[in-house]
């Protein structure tokens, strides 16, 4: 056993001296390669930890939302409606929701107007997002001026900032009290954007939706499962066009590693001559080959994985904030909280260590195999 | 000590170029002697030093070590022979590049899993011996010809083989190197080695302290 | 000193570092609770549906609030304006055909 792993040492040895050789191409490889492990990571870390959030927080959203669609469109909702649902068994309760979107031109940017139940705010108050603090420059007792549907000055007061902690979910909310959003927008005392149904026992809310869109054909019943499944297959991270440019590198780096490491120059093979000449086994041969394989690839997966890790949970995934920017003005400043996978940490380290080795130690056994005289001839 | 018994080798057997490098060799070499294998180039004696040293099996005929057959064994057993009964030194000295003297020296051992320090200590007194231990930590391809040939005979005898295999060992050297070289085999005969030794070159197979003598021609052994 | 000791503290370096960030990984989650339960308060009391990650347009600001039928707007296979829209699925009620 102690031989067995002292002569796996000095396969070893001799796969770090030979790999020293041409020490600029393989730490080039091994730069591309860690590269590579580490935009997969990142990527992976980060919608996987974003899914996981989303599906925890939103666990606390309304279990039924009915929307009206006329004409295919949503719309709003008339007040009545509430009044038809009546009583339907398993509803604790009902409500009407005030919300919207504003554009504001000054910095291009759309908000989320919306009317909360659990605050009073006075007629010219308005509580915003940490994101509108940020992008408008405002703090708590300054006031924003916004032009409304009929083309009056709205002025109001920044009375509040929503915690900058849920930036996440709150980050272009702008909170205003239900007068002022309907005299804002426009909009009657009898209509509400949509309603929230509250239903305490989960196994009734399918029910209660079947009930719901029969007594009201033209709504829409949008369920808490639906919001949750929607997440949840949102940041499939195997989509996507990181993964599609991805993809392109990806291919260029396979075609480079297997080049390097499936081919084997006429010096390599002469090398591996030698050392079958003073006594060395084909199964060393391939041993050492494998040690090569599996230290540049478990290297650039170790270095790749701990990059990833601090770029995405202590460096607010920056790397990808042009791409979840886009062309939004208002962009959540957040570090997601760490959730990690282990099994597709696993999948990672398989699919990048993996293949790499084999390929590594593939031509190897073709030459391997051949006599140890050549080197004689 | 190594008896071959109507050895033949054919290379591409069956192909149209086929070619007979070895038609039957019978020869007997014996213990603690130096033996130089003699012969122009292209009359196979580095093909025939390649079967006795383990490196490639003849097509007929049987090779016997001390009595046991060698050519009928698997190839493990022939590694293992190979690694522990022979030393090789081949005509560019076949050095592994990029690595240093030293490494170069232990190469051979690196699969017995023997432990790395008293390993180490063997190669940097063998090296002593051939005044190399200065050059122990340098890369082989900044040696000169001498230098770099000692660290040849230095990996050849790592594992302290019975017999030292040499192919046309002189090739690349002047003439005093050559002398040098020789003198160091006779050394080594005297330490008790078996020396099997190719070459067409006089300063070899005319130095005072050769035991034999095998001139071959056209994969025969010529008549003397 | 052999270069596979030097391999070897190196790889245990980063196994440690790796076993380091899933620990970091644990603790920071189980800090994170507080904060998280503070959004989800702030998810029940506004009864919101949404993560404001992209604000560029409705259908990426609230996707699950999204139309259905709105032509060219959510439809699966429509080009997408928004570098978000390329990281992000359709929601899946509206890719079944």
């Amino acid at each position: 056993m102690k031989k067995l792993i002292l002569r796996q040492k000095y396969l070893i040895d001799f796969t770090l001296s030979s790999l020293k050789r041409r020490l600029a191409k393989n730490l080039g490889l091994l730069l591309v390669y860690t590269l590579i492990v580490f935009l997969l990571a990142s990527v992976m870390l980060f919608t996987h930890s974003l899914r996981r959030e989303a599906g925890i927080i939103l666990e606390s959203s309304p279990e039924i939302i009915l929307q009206r669609l006329v004409a295919g469109r949503h719309d709003l909702m008339p007040a009545e409606y509430l009044d038809r649902i009546g009583r339907i068994r398993g509803v604790t309760r009902k409500a009407g929701r005030l919300w919207g979107y504003f554009y504001d031109p000054a910095v291009q940017a759309n908000y989320t107007l919306m009317v909360p139940r659990d605050r009073d705010l006075g007629q010219q108050e308005v509580v915003i997002g940490a994101g509108i603090a940020r992008t408008r420059g405002v703090d708590v007792g300054d006031f924003l001026t916004f032009r409304s549907s009929d083309g009056r000055a709205f002025s109001f007061r920044v009375v509040d900032i929503l915690e900058a902690d849920a930036e996440l979910v709150n980050a272009d909310l702008l909170l205003v009290s239900e007068g002022t959003y309907r005299d804002f927008f426009g909009i009657p005392a009898d209509r509400f954007t949509d309603i929230v149904l509250q239903v305490r026992n989960p196994s009734e809310v399918r029910k209660v939706a079947e009930k719901l869109t029969v007594l009201l054909p033209d709504a829409r019943p949008i369920l808490r499962e639906e919001i949750l499944r929607t997440y949840d297959s949102i940041f499939s991270w195997r989509q996507g066009i990181v993964f599609v440019l991805l993809g392109g590198s990806i291919l260029a780096f396979v075609i480079f590693a297997w080049d390097k490491a499936s081919g084997l120059s006429a010096e390599e093979k002469r090398e591996i001559g030698i050392l079958k000449a003073i006594g060395w086994e084909t199964s060393d041969v391939i041993r050492m080959k494998f040690w090569e394989g599996s230290i540049v690839s478990l290297t650039a997966f170790l270095l790749g994985f701990i990059l990833a890790y601090l770029h995405v949970f202590y460096g607010q995934a920056a790397l990808f904030e042009p791409v979840l920017k886009g062309w939004a003005v208002i962009y959540p400043s957040f570090n997601p909280t760490p959730f990690v996978d282990g099994l597709q940490v696993a999948t990672l380290f398989f699919f990048t260590v993996f293949p790499y080795t084999v390929a590594t130690i593939i031509p190897i056994w073709q030459a391997s195999i051949t006599d140890p005289d050549a080197v004689m001839r | 000590m190594i008896e071959l018994d109507d050895v033949k080798k054919a290379f591409n057997q069956g192909r149209p170029n086929e070619f007979w490098a070895i038609r039957g060799v019978s020869l007997r070499v014996d213990a603690n002697r130096i033996t130089v294998l003699k012969g122009p180039s292209g009359s196979g004696k580095t093909t025939l030093l390649s079967m006795i040293g383990c490196l490639s099996r003849p097509t007929s005929g049987r090779i016997l070590l001390r009595s046991r057959i060698l050519s009928g064994l698997p190839e493990r057993f022939l590694t293992e022979i190979r690694r522990k009964t022979f030393g090789f030194i081949f005509q560019q000295f076949n050095l592994v590049k990029g690595l240093t003297v030293l490494e170069n020296v232990m190469l051979p051992a690196y699969p017995l899993g023997l432990d790395h320090q008293p390993l180490k200590e063997a190669a940097l007194k063998l090296l002593g011996q051939f005044n190399m231990e200065s050059k122990a930590d340098s890369k082989v391809e900044w040696l000169s010809g001498g230098e770099a040939q000692r660290t040849a005979i230095c990996r050849a005898l790592i594992n302290d083989p019975e017999i030292l295999i040499a192919d046309e060992p002189t090739a690349n050297l002047d003439t005093r190197l050559s002398r040098e070289f020789m003198a160091i085999i006779r050394d080594l005969k005297q330490q008790g080695k078996t020396v099997i030794v190719t070459s067409h070159d006089p300063v070899v197979f005319e130095y005072a302290g050769i035991d034999t003598v095998v001139e071959m021609r056209d994969g025969n052994l010529a008549e003397a | 000193m052999r270069l596979s000791d030097r391999l070897f503290i190196f790889i245990a370096a980063c196994l440690a570092l790796l076993v380091l960030a899933f620990v970091d990984a644990a603790v920071r989650v189980r800090l994170a609770e507080p904060a998280l339960e503070a959004r989800a308060t702030l998810v029940r009391q506004l009864e919101l549906t949404d993560l404001s990650l992209f604000t560029e347009a409705r259908y990426t600001r609230h996707l699950s609030q999204s139309d259905i039928h709105t032509a060219f707007q959510d439809h699966p296979n429509s080009f997408d304006h928004f570098p978000s829209g390329s990281l992000v699925l359709p929601p899946s009620h509206l890719r079944v055909p």
